[in-house]
Formats: structure tokens, sequence, C-alpha cells
């Protein structure tokens, strides 16, 4: 068992509570298969192995998962990393991949590089690319020595790995005993929605406060299913109740980087500038001729959402 | 019960933000810093539960610039008993590994029954910390909270996950972290302010806390290169006279965007 490739790159993919691989596994085996070898570990059921491998997964290790929170998933992450020598470790930027590396980092002395949007090689090893501040600077970052502990921002990665041969391995875990909390129930997000996931859409149709009400925010969802797009709001939304809080886009929400960000009724404060400002095409429609989205919008329209938007449905139906 | 609530400085997010990009560091004389809403938030859920339990004492901890200390005076001001400020000219541009490391040993040396801090900074927005002190302190972490209950010996709440909701619970001592779903933080009263230039702040240096920022047996993760993107530029903007929306629709399908 130790005849893993020399550029191996070791990949945590989370897995959801009902039982699939999450969506970040096809992205983060395929920023993978740019700078090495695959190599895939599930904390989970095996029958997952088969869709890591389609996936680009050379090798899929499964561990069997424990009791407690993120500590079986660090368990395993350091017996993996001990298996296969791997030149870097990938993990998904999400609420749990990320607390896992961070404790991997901790546990095995290594650095740490959180939030990458991209990985390539350099003369001396892993480095990642990370956007700062809302996309206003770009910065890319290396270890001083050592294995690269990197968490990369889901939806970032267009890069798809080529699917390989199943080669399964179940791989022995020790338990580190140390303490965690406990998970006392589980809900799953219900995915009632047939729209596109915020994260990684190519359009983006967000409303703000200008929307109104919880009732007229549908105007939002009508346009988003016009243009085929996801549907993404500004805090002041969420905040308001329009809409539920994992849709909020910006310096505490979701990062989308899409080919067209539409923005009704959203003034465009800095922080949710920050969460969508390196979109291709902004467009922005708001009544105040003064609000900030405007600056940074490709097409702006001073006017009200309420007879624009309307119009704008009727034109595009039309020309279908 | 002793409550820690880690706080931070961050540039104001209403600002204009600058990285140098000489060093890679935040220009923290560039524009205005603020302690961070998140942090806030933090710091009233400890309040909150210590004006129900009296023999609650709250302090409030922050590894930054001497300059932050306004940061850490406003966080007296809304109602902790005490602050310590971790504060060391080696600490410039420290990773998230040293951070981490900094303030696990300043968390031992001042004891804790709970320490609470914001789920991500707005400005280096890792979402990590709490994680890593934990492994660190060798307790438990209850993370990304959205309602906490606290009481004498455990800590529990709901835990926004990538997929799912769940509720996760943890026996002190513990780390916590908590999202903005929780509520605003309380302002200063005008009493609180003038209380709090009476309150200790306590003043900790790496010498003190025993840590080598050098640690040759650890790797640090490093800034090798920066640049700046151009700002965006505003482009076509119309008032509507009745027809944007068709303008609108012309100009997304010439684009292939619809």
């Amino acid at each position: 068992m130790t005849d893993f490739s020399a550029d191996s790159i070791l990949v945590l993919l989370d897995a959801t509570p009902s039982g699939k691989l999450a969506n970040s596994a096809a992205e983060l085996l395929g920023a993978a298969g740019t700078i090495g070898t695959p190599i895939a570990l599930i904390v989970g059921s095996a029958q997952l192995a088969e869709d890591a491998a389609n996936l680009g997964a050379a090798t899929v290790l499964v561990a069997e998962p424990g009791d407690g929170l993120t500590i079986p998933t660090v368990d395993a992450l350091a017996a993996a990393l001990e298996l296969v020598r791997p030149d870097a470790v990938l993990v998904a930027h999400s609420v749990e991949g990320r607390e896992a590396a961070a404790r991997l980092a901790v546990r095995t002395r290594s650095g740490l590089a959180v939030d990458a949007i991209g990985v390539s090689r350099d003369d001396e090893g892993v480095v990642a690319h990370h956007l700062v501040y809302g996309g206003a600077y770009s910065v890319t970052s290396a270890v001083t020595f050592g294995v690269p502990i990197i968490t990369m921002r889901q939806g970032a990665i267009n890069a798809r790995a080529e699917a390989a041969a199943p080669d399964v391995r179940k791989i022995d875990v020790t338990a580190s005993g140390k303490p965690a909390a406990s998970i006392d129930s589980v809900d799953a997000a219900v995915i009632a929605s047939t729209r596109p996931e915020l994260r990684g859409a190519a359009k983006v149709v967000a409303g703000g406060r200008g929307l109104g009400s919880a009732e007229q925010f549908a105007l939002v969802d009508r346009l988003a299913d016009v243009l085929g797009a996801a549907v993404g709001a500004s805090r002041a939304a969420v905040d308001a109740g329009y809409i539920a809080q994992s849709h909020q886009v910006g310096q505490t929400g979701v990062s989308v980087a899409p080919e067209l960000y539409v923005a009704l009724g959203i003034s465009g404060a800095i922080q949710h500038r920050a969460g969508m400002q390196t979109a291709k095409t902004i467009v922005a429609i708001n009544k105040d001729a003064d609000a900030p989205i405007f600056e940074i919008a490709d097409y702006g329209v001073v006017g009200d959402i309420f007879t624009v938007v309307p119009q704008l449905i009727a034109a595009l139906e039309a020309k279908k | 019960m002793k409550i820690v609530v880690l706080v931070k400085e961050v540039p104001d997010t209403y600002a204009d933000r600058k990285l140098s990009l000489e060093t890679g560091l935040a220009k923290r004389d560039g524009g205005e810093n603020v302690l961070d809403e998140i942090g806030e938030r933090a710091l009233e859920v400890a309040l909150s539960y210590a004006d129900k339990h009296p023999d609650t004492e709250v302090v409030v901890m922050s590894m930054s610039p001497a300059t932050a200390i306004a940061t850490l005076t406003k966080g007296l001001a809304m109602g902790a008993a005490s602050a310590v400020h971790i504060v060391d000219e080696t600490l410039l541009g420290a990773d998230l590994g040293l951070t981490a490391e900094v303030l696990a040993s300043a968390l031992r040396k001042k004891g804790f029954d709970l320490v609470v801090a914001g789920n991500l900074s707005t400005d280096g927005s890792g979402g990590v910390l709490p994680a890593m002190l934990a492994e660190l302190l060798e307790v438990p972490a209850a993370t990304a909270l959205s309602t906490v209950e606290i009481d004498e010996h455990r800590v529990s709440g709901t835990r926004a996950s990538d997929s799912a909701t769940m509720t996760i619970s943890a026996l002190l001592p513990a780390v916590i972290s908590i999202t903005e779903a929780l509520p605003d933080a309380r302002f200063p009263s005008f009493k609180g302010i003038m209380a709090a230039k009476r309150k200790p702040i306590e003043m900790l240096s790496l010498a003190g806390l025993g840590v080598d920022a050098e640690r040759p047996d650890g790797a640090r993760s490093i800034i090798i290169d920066i640049t700046e993107k151009s700002a965006r530029k505003a482009g076509v903007k119309i008032t509507d006279q009745g027809d944007a929306g068709e303008k609108l629709a012309v100009f997304l399908l010439e684009n292939r965007l619809a």
C-alpha cells in the first residue's frame, strides 16, 4: 500500500447528510488533476468511491466514520497523509472542510492556506492563489516547508479531471481521542428548487431591499427562471426576511464570479460588492440614480424594478 | 463562569481596504479600523449570559497592533470586565498557525470555561481559527452556531453546516464560534464608557507567552506574490423612459447573456 505516485495530491471529499458526494468533489479533484495525481479520501460509505473515481480520483481511500463533530475526519486525514505522503492536501472551504483542514494543519504542524481559488506548481512545490478583499487583490501563497494544506473556495474551479478506473482501498484509522462536540440531530437541507446552485452559477439574479417584501421577491425568481440563473440576495434582503440566508451574496455570504450578475433593487454597499464584483458582466436596476452599484455596473438602469423587470421578462420571452 | 471573547480589529468594510504591494500586509494606516462586527455579536452572546448569571466574568482578548487598543476599550464599554491585549512587533504578518498558537497560549494562561469567537472575520474570512484553537487547547469546538444555549456544564446550539442544519453540544470547557444570525450587539452606554476607563487591560508579549514566532519545526504560510486588480469602471447607465426593459433585453441578447 505504498505505491502512491510521487506527485500525489490528497483530496478530502465531503459527503452530504443524504449520503452523496458534495458538489465540491468534482472541482477539488479537477484542481488536484492540474497539479498531480488526485487521491481521494472519503470518510463514510465505500459506495461513494465509484463516484469519486468517475470524477477523476486515481485511488479512493475510504475510512469508517466515527462519532462526534469533525474529529473523525481529521483522524482519517492524518492517517491518509501518513500513508500517501502527498505534495499537497486539498479540502473544500466548506464549514466542515475548512475546520478539518485547520485541525490537520495544527496537528501536523503544516502550513495552512485558506479560501484558494486555484492551485499551481512553482519550482519549490504547490502554491495557492487567492482573491483578497472581495477580489481587489490577487495573492499567491506558499508554505515555508512541508505539505501545504489548502482549502478551496467552492464554485471557483472550472477544471475537471478525467474519469479513472476505481481503485478503492479501506484505510485503518487510529482514533486520536481528541475531545469533540457531539452531534445531537441532523436536518438535511431540503433542496426543493430546480434552479442552479448559487455557488459556481454562470448567471445570478439577486434582489435587495428594493423588492419590498417576501412576496414581491418572487420577481427575482421569475427573472432568474427566464435567464436560467441562480437566485442571490443582499444582506438587507436576508435581514428583512425576504429570502433564506443561504442566498446571501457578499462579504459574509457567498462569493460569486458569474458571467452575468443582475442586481435588482440592491444599492451596492461595499460589503455586497465584495462578493460579486468579479462577475464578468454586471447589470443593475435601481430607482436611486446615486446607488453605488452603478459605479461598477456594465449596464445600469435607473428605474422602477416593478415596471422594468416585467418588461424585460416579456421581451426575453418573446425572443425565445 | 469565565467567558473569554475573541475580538479582532479589522479595516472598516465601508471604506476602501488596501494591501501593501511590497509586504502583502494590510495597510492599517490606510483607512478606518473597527472592531469586527461578528466579534461584537460574540461579545453580546457572553454579555447576555452574564446579565442573567452575575457570577460570570467576561474577558475580551485580541491579538493586534498597539494602536488597536480602542477596539478593546469598546468591548470594555459594552460590558466586559477586563481585556487582554497581545501585542508584539514580531506578530506583524503572522499566519493562521502562529495566530492560533499565540491565542491558545494566552487562553491557557488566563484560563477559561468558554471561549466565544465569530465564525469568520470580514478581512481574512478564513473561518478556521476557532477549530485551530480547539485542537491546540484539547477542548471540543462547537462552531458556526446560529443559536447558542449556555449552562453551567455545557454549551449547545444550531450549527449552520454546508448541506444540513444540526444541533450540536459540547461539555465545558469548550470553544464556540457564532454566525451573524445571532443578535446585534448592544451599544455602549455612557456609564459603560466611563466605567471602561477604570477596567484593567493586560498586555501580553510573545516572550511572556512562551511562543516562538520562528518555530523551526512548524511550517508557516507566506505570501509570495501580490497584485492589485484594476478597479471596475461603470459602463452604460440609462434612465427608464418606459422602454428600459426592452433595451436591457437587447443588451443581454447581443452579449449572448440571455
